[in-house]
């Protein structure tokens, strides 16, 4: 079985609102501040898949990145983890592509890399938070999509996959060759790579695909063909006075605390 | 006159929960917003089944509406939901199609600009018209920051926080009504096996006026026991940061924050959990915020109207009590 997991390397999210700034030229985070890191939920992909090799036996996983040089970490981290390939799609433009755009190169790029049983993709990116990738890939791909999925089975005639709901959850049985996007839970925390791994990641290769290969014009993707794009970015500004309760023991303190839930309490 | 260029100048709100609640009305609130500035007609797309008396406030709000009658879920039948909405989509030629908040939701907005070679976003806050073109006004890098995200291909499909909009009051003449039965995509390409609610009582965590929530503070599931009984006490609904959820102490269902529920109550008490900027984006529009947390530097207490350092611990038990003892 061919298992394959988009992954996108992105600002370090939990980094301190303190250090957090704004390039206002770029109209994107400053990125002199933070790490780059892989996108957790790319990693809950990742763990997904790995634990569905486990499961299955005889699989390969191959992970694929469109970003910049710097990506190459993610994908290292990656092959550490035990993932057996990695492609890089090297993105040389001035800018970062929406999310449609995006897609539509990592379908190019997929198409050039054969058929997979299976591709994976984050629910949503921690840095922009669009969560339409793997929808638009799907649609490029022209394949079926099931996205918030946490746990997956093989089937005789595909996959038997869990999708969390507001509510709860739900099982569908979807055929293979489908995208689905993985969301987070107990059971797809990423595994830790062991330190033998993290060496051995370092001397596996990684396919570079350029633009050129893909055999798409960059003056195609220019800011100006995005189909989304900022034209602001601000910091909130929203600090409220916390009310500190205090008072001479703490049973004191609990007594103000139940008067003020009380008083919300009485409005309603 | 059109304000926005390329496709006509109405606009669609496709609701897919069938009752006329403060989603709804705040969905239909984004709609005349974005149709008054167009001149356009807002035409309510309502998927599922609808009693007569939520149409008739639809109808009242609308110019049209446009009732799809289906067999099948709306999460069962995806495909056969986008096939409807394209050709619908296709006739009325629509400046935007808008969505409320929800799992489904943000599947289909997506898919649908894809399949109309529209552009689409999730997650708006508000909405304006600007340079012709339908800008979104939302949340990004974990709640860091704000952008103004402007959609440069028509149709804008765009997915939005229903409840932050306001409501709409009646248009002078009420909207006509027009029914479809939804044709069924044969064969759906995924085949849904088996649905499950987790347990709750009360309303939903969106609608709920109070709320009690717990982090990884609490360090086990046992805890959660003695926030519920707290809640019980006040009528309070349970929440949880992404921590407690992934740790499998409760449902990922309590999740609230930028991939969680976004949730609107008059208290939230946060016991246990730091605020990081993730878990704020969920309660954004909670009017008063307040906590416990040990460590008074918690990201949490900028957010608060007020708050106490301490052990939950040693607040949660005797705050039960006195609450119980207040309401008699
Ligand atoms: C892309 C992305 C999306 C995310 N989406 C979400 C989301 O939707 N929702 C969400 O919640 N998170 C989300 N997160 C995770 C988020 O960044 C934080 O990691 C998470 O919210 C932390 O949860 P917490 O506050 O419970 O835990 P912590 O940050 O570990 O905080 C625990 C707090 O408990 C306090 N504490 C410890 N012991 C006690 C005690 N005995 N009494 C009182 N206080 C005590 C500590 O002082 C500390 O402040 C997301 C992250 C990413 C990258
Ligand atoms: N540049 C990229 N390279 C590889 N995968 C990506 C890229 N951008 C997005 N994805 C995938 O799509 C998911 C959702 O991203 P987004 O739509 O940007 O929120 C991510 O978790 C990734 O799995």
């Amino acid at each position: 079985m061919k298992l394959l997991v988009c992954i996108k390397q992105i600002l370090d999210p939990e980094i301190p609102v303190r250090d957090f700034s704004i390039d206002r030229e770029k109209l994107e985070a400053d990125s002199a501040n933070a790490n780059q890191v892989t996108n957790i939920f790319c990693e809950n992909a990742l763990e997904t898949a790995l634990q569905l090799r486990d499961s299955v036996g005889e699989s390969s996983i191959t992970v694929i990145c469109f970003g910049r040089e710097s990506a190459e970490d993610s994908l290292r981290k990656a092959l550490a983890m035990k993932a057996d390939e990695a492609c890089l799609v090297m993105n040389d433009l001035n800018h970062t592509p929406d999310s449609a755009t995006t897609a539509h190169v990592l379908a190019s790029a997929i198409e050039s890399l054969g058929s997979f049983d299976l591709i994976f993709t984050g629910r949503e990116s921690g840095d922009w938070g669009n969560g339409q990738t793997g929808a638009y890939l799907a649609e490029e791909l022209k394949v079926p999509y099931l996205p918030f999925v946490d746990d997956i089975k093989q089937t005789d005639k595909g996959f038997e996959v869990r999708r969390q709901t507001e509510s709860g959850w739900e099982r569908y049985g979807i055929p293979a060759s489908s995208v689905v996007t993985i969301t987070n839970s107990d059971h797809n925390l990423p595994r830790i790579p062991k330190t033998r791994d993290i060496m051995m990641s370092h001397r596996k290769t990684i396919t570079r695909v350029s633009f050129e290969d893909l055999k798409i014009r960059k003056d195609e993707l220019n800011p100006q063909s995005d189909s989304v794009r900022p034209v602001k970015l601000f910091v909130p500004e929203k600090e409220s006075a916390c009310e500190f309760i205090e008072g001479e023991n703490l049973n004191a303190k609990i007594d103000q605390l139940a008067d003020k839930i009380m008083e919300i309490r009485s409005t309603l | 006159m059109s304000e926005t260029s390329g496709n006509g100048s109405d606009i669609l709100c496709v609701l897919s929960s069938n009752e006329w609640d403060r989603s709804a009305e705040g969905l239909v609130g984004a709609g005349r917003l974005l149709s008054d500035k167009t001149g356009g007609k807002l035409i309510a797309v309502t998927l599922g089944e609808w009693q007569d008396s939520a149409l008739k406030q639809l109808g009242a709000r609308c110019h049209q509406v446009r009732v799809g009658q289906t067999q099948v879920s709306v999460s069962g039948g995806i495909e056969s939901m986008l096939d409807y909405l394209v050709k619908l989509a296709e006739e009325i030629q629509p400046a935007s199609i808008l969505f409320g908040n929800g799992t489904v939701e943000e599947e289909i907005s997506p898919r649908l600009a894809f399949r109309l070679g529209g552009s689409s976003i999730g997650d708006a806050q508000a909405l304006t018209i600007s340079n012709n073109r339908i800008q979104v006004t939302r949340s990004v890098y974990g709640g860091k920051a704000t952008a103004v995200m402007e959609l440069q291909k028509s149709p804008a499909v765009v997915w939005i926080r229903s409840r932050a909009f306001p409501p709409a009051g009646p248009l002078p003449q009420s909207g006509s009504f027009e029914t479809t039965v939804i044709q069924e995509t044969s064969p759906e390409s995924i085949e849904l096996l088996q649905h499950h609610e987790d347990a709750s009582e009360g309303v939903s965590l969106e609608e709920a006026t109070m709320i009690v929530s717990g982090g990884r503070g609490l360090g086990g599931p046992e805890p959660f026991e003695d926030l519920k009984a707290l809640a019980a006490t006040i009528g309070a609904e349970m929440a949880a940061s992404r921590a407690a959820c992934d740790a499998g102490w409760v449902p990922h269902s309590w999740q609230v924050g930028q991939t969680g529920k976004k949730v609107t109550p008059e208290l939230y008490l946060a016991v246990a959990m730091s605020g990081s900027s993730q878990h704020m984006m969920g309660i954004t529009d909670a009017r008063n915020i307040a906590a416990v947390n040990t460590d008074p530097d918690a990201p949490i207490f900028k957010h608060c109207r007020f708050g106490i350092v301490e052990d939950y611990r040693n607040v949660i038990g005797p705050l039960t009590e006195k609450l119980k003892s207040r309401k008699k």
